[in-house]
């Protein structure tokens, strides 16, 4: 599979770098000439993805977030966020919308945002080990609608 | 993120400004708190017009904000809603419990 450009970011799972990790693809994603709603949609689903990592992954610590986005396919823009966690255990449950191990703070909503607002999520887990989320997004770019 | 509210007639009117992800709702849910503490309104308003980004950080806010209010025996409703917040707060579903409009064409007022 013909890989166009590619960028790996690692960042520590501190709030502050939610911010970064939507601006990065944000600015990856710019030279397919997104229009405002498929970039406004990466960036969200790319701040649920490292929010969760920072909320759920390294609860109570701070770890490793590795962000690695690549242009697949000409025009899909692939972007992986993994950590080395505590892992989802039970991977169905916490994909339902509202279910959240989070407490109040937290909506129940990560997953879904991530699968409604991208063409395709993947997400593996292992208890101890961690969780690596892949969303995929094809940008048909401002011409389009 | 900022938020600034204005308390007239009843009505505590709290505008954002900035983006609201779970780096900000942190602090934003305590100032939210507070002003609800301080004012306890019949009528709260969220104006997003200065609301540049959400995700569903934003969402367990409102929600929060919601339960507040229902304990008031208030109303919320979240007004000026821009393109990309609008797109999460569909998602979420939260139209069923809270009033939710959009931000006017060229921009609120």
């Amino acid at each position: 599979m013909k890989i166009n450009n590619y960028i790996t970011a690692e960042f520590p799972s501190k709030s502050v770098n939610e911010s970064l990790a939507r601006n990065i693809a944000a600015v990856f994603a710019l030279p397919l000439d997104p229009n405002l709603e498929e970039l406004s949609d990466l960036k969200t689903a790319v701040s649920e993805a490292v929010t969760n990592c920072i909320v759920h992954a390294y609860a109570g610590t701070v770890g490793s977030i590795i962000m690695k986005c690549r242009i697949i396919k000409d025009n899909v823009v692939e972007i992986s966020i993994k950590d080395k966690g505590c892992g989802i255990e039970d991977l169905e449950k916490a994909r339902q919308p509202l279910f959240t191990t989070g407490g109040e703070d937290r909506a129940g909503m990560g997953f879904t945002i991530m699968e409604s607002f991208t063409d395709e999520m993947k997400v593996k887990s292992r208890v101890g080990k961690g969780t690596a989320v892949t969303l995929r997004k094809k940008i048909n770019g401002r011409g389009s609608k | 993120m900022k938020i600034s509210g204005n308390f007239k007639n009843g009505m505590l009117t709290l505008a954002f400004d900035g983006e609201l992800d779970h780096h900000a709702a942190r602090d934003a849910m305590q100032k939210l708190g507070n002003k609800l503490d301080a004012y306890t309104p019949r009528f709260c308003v969220l104006d997003f017009s200065g609301l540049q980004f959400m995700d569903s950080s934003g969402v367990a806010l409102i929600l929060r904000t919601y339960k507040r209010m229902c304990e008031l025996e208030g109303r919320l409703s979240v007004a000026n809603v821009g393109p990309q917040p609008m797109r999460v707060l569909d998602a979420s579903g939260v139209e069923r419990l809270i009033e939710i409009s959009a931000a006017k064409e060229g921009g609120a007022v």
